[in-house]
């Protein structure tokens, strides 16, 4: 074996956000050895930008309770989500909601001092009636306190940290078990070994195969991708949410509340396009609406700009009073990141993709499933997920506001958990074949090579318009068929990219060109699952399929690497412990 | 754009400051990320010895400043982030 450095832990979690950091928190708590790896520095993963809040049914500003929110969930869904997973999770969140108060998270409260609560899309009381107010916050910050007091949490505990680590590859022996993974040091660039009983992927979302996004540049899908290349199956990669209003070519969302203070849409011939698609609701028609009709404006040649490929919001005819006092945020972003100050002119938007509801396969307790053997959902060895890499499935084909913070702490908790369990068993490490590792440094000294050959940029430019134009919002067989095409086209360009700089130190190009083959085996996770999926359900919108069709398609997909196989298993629909939500339309 | 050639410990820096640009907002991706390709080389050594400083502030409180809601109370950080702003 070349010879690295290595390490060894009891147990390996890969990403610091949320998921990571709960996770390693229940385990440092019980005094297992952790180690937690992360790219950049903890804090400053992407949980960060979380802003809404987390979702629990505590019934302090509505009545509430767990089986209303379940009922949502499986709901906004679109029934595609596992029901025991989604019974486990609203169960666990109240209980789990007062713990983060206890770790130091700062929920803005009510005059009496118990947890405030605000109302958010998709929560109902009593089963699809009245509005409920579930989504606990702090301030408009609560990924950024939980984020802290998580980080906090786990110094207390003495988890060890590798900060700016960047991960290649999961180690796993011919038995198919995970023995850990081997990380580079961004700073020297050199290797290193951790060898851990368990380990854990909570690497987040892959918001960056796509041109636009709301996603830090980080969130590049390197666990979902590492998954991959360790042979197990991607589930459900074809749900994407967008958001209809991301500034053009960049993302940063520009949020409703600009059309709900009077904004209106316009094309490039200045039409005011949404009353054609929604007469009465216009503007301020529903996500989906609103998305659709600027998609169709962009395709059919009435977008904006030099490149017809975005649309316009209108807001100048508020008067600069109006803007200044009630869209001060939104003027500032546009100012910076559009270069206009909507005072004077419009606002370039385009739908932007925000959450990746796929992700690696595992079931309630974190573990990694796959059909390896016999059934469909046998566990991996040593190996979990969790997070927005992970698809437990709770989101199933469409996430709703709220849930996604609950998700990290509820299945970063439970996978803690059950490695805790599986340590009691395993008391020894299993040793790691020196062709493991071997296999892994492979794929780093690929990057050596040198010569002329493409550019990095170039390619992952072309990938994430690729996605954009042929996996996007909307889609129909013939246009992700072209898309396939040209993306195993590009694909194939990658072995012939070279690196300019070989240095180790600080060699950031270096792992940017890593990222990229982790973002080009997701995207294609994404598009071939897409292509196969002929319905339409919740993120997922065929145009040339726009039913729901629960007799053909109410399963999950699985993506192989190899191949590009597709399989799928059945949704749980049988929860813990309640009767199941059978499907039904979803009218809102 | 050129990639810096690694082996000058200036480009080290800068490739350094660089990747802790990368954060967990995508506005500061941008703010910061275009401000060091531009600007890194414009700044002296106090002026770089800043920006480090600067980007150890955790990511909302930064993006709050850089937005001009808040000012932060180092004289060397406040100038820095007006050039930012």
């Amino acid at each position: 074996m070349s010879r690295i450095a290595r390490r060894r832990f009891d147990a390996l979690v890969i990403g610091a956000g949320g998921g990571g950091l709960r996770a390693a928190l229940q385990l440092s708590q019980a005094e297992a050895h952790v180690a937690v790896v992360s790219k950049v520095f903890p804090t400053r993963s992407h949980t960060v930008a979380a802003q809404g809040g987390i979702n629990a049914a505590l019934a302090n500003v509505s009545p509430d309770n767990w089986h209303w929110h379940m009922y949502d969930t499986v709901k906004g869904s679109d029934y595609l989500g596992d029901q025991d997973a989604i019974e486990y999770m609203c169960r666990a969140a109240a209980r789990l909601v007062v713990e983060l108060e206890h770790f130091g998270v700062p929920f803005s409260r009510l005059d009496g001092g118990r947890i405030y609560q605000r109302a958010f899309g998709g929560q109902s009381q009593n089963y699809g009636g009245e509005q409920a107010s579930r989504t606990c916050a702090a301030a408009d910050r609560t990924g950024h306190a939980m984020l802290h007091a998580l980080y906090q949490q786990n110094l207390k505990a003495r988890t060890h940290f590798f900060d700016e680590y960047f991960v290649l590859d999961l180690v796993m022996d011919t038995d198919g078990y995970c023995l850990g993974a081997v990380a580079i040091e961004i700073e020297t660039g050199e290797p290193l070994l951790i060898e851990a009983k368990a380990t854990l992927l909570a690497t987040g979302g892959a918001g960056r195969i796509y041109r636009t996004t709301t996603n830090a540049h980080i969130n590049t899908g390197d666990g979902m991708a590492m998954a991959l290349r360790a042979g197990i199956p991607l589930q459900d990669m074809e749900f994407v949410q967008f958001h209809p209003t991301g500034i053009a070519g960049i993302g940063i969302l520009i949020s409703e509340g600009v059309r709900g203070e009077g904004g209106y849409l316009i094309n490039g011939s200045g039409e005011r396009f949404m009353e054609r698609y929604a007469p009465h609701a216009k503007d301020l028609a529903s996500r989906d609406v609103v998305a659709r009709a600027i998609y169709t404006e962009v395709e059919e040649g009435r977008g904006c700009g030099p490149k017809k490929d975005h649309i316009l919001i209108k807001v100048d005819h508020l008067g600069e009073e109006v803007i200044k006092k009630r869209l001060p945020g939104i003027r500032e972003l546009s100012r910076r990141f559009a270069g206009v100050d909507p005072i004077e002119g419009p606002i370039p938007v385009y739908p932007t993709a925000h959450y990746s509801m796929g992700g690696i396969p595992t079931n309630r307790f974190g573990q990694v499933v796959a059909p390896v053997q016999t059934g469909p959902e046998e566990p991996v060895p040593g190996l979990y997920a969790a997070g927005e890499c992970a698809c437990v499935s709770v989101h199933g084909a469409n996430r709703l506001g709220g849930n996604s913070l609950l998700d990290i702490v509820v299945f970063g908790r439970a996978a803690g958990n059950h490695i805790l369990e599986i340590l009691k068993e395993y008391r020894y490490h299993r040793p790691t074949p020196n062709a493991a590792v071997d296999a892994v440094l492979e794929r780093l000294r690929r990057w050596d090579r040198k010569g002329d050959g493409e550019s990095v940029d170039v390619l992952r430019d072309e990938m994430q318009r690729l996605m954009e134009k042929h996996c996007g919002v909307f889609r129909t067989g013939k246009v992700m068929a072209e898309g396939i095409k040209k993306l195993e086209a590009l694909a194939r360009r990658l072995p012939d990219t070279v690196l300019r700089d070989h240095s180790r130190v600080f060699n950031t190009a270096r792992i940017e060109a890593l990222e990229l083959e982790n973002l080009m085996d997701v995207a294609l996770a994404t598009i071939h699952s897409a292509a196969a999926r002929q319905e339409s359900r919740g993120a997922h919108t065929r145009l040339d399929f726009p039913k729901r069709d629960d007799m053909q398609w109410l399963k999950h997909t699985l993506y192989n690497r190899d191949g590009r196989r597709l399989d799928y298993k059945p949704v749980r629909m049988k929860p813990l412990t309640v009767d199941p939500f059978p499907p039904k339309e979803r009218v809102y | 754009m050129d990639e810096p050639l690694l082996s000058d410990p200036d480009d080290r820096d800068f490739s350094r400051l660089r990747w802790r640009c990368r954060r967990g907002m995508l506005e500061l991706d941008l703010l910061l990320g275009r401000f060091v390709n531009d600007h890194y080389r414009e700044l002296d050594g106090a002026g770089r010895a800043a920006l480090s400083r600067l980007l150890d502030m955790p990511d909302s409180e930064l993006l709050t400043c850089l937005q001009g809601q808040a000012d932060p109370a180092d004289p060397e950080l406040l100038s820095l982030v007006q050039r930012l702003r």
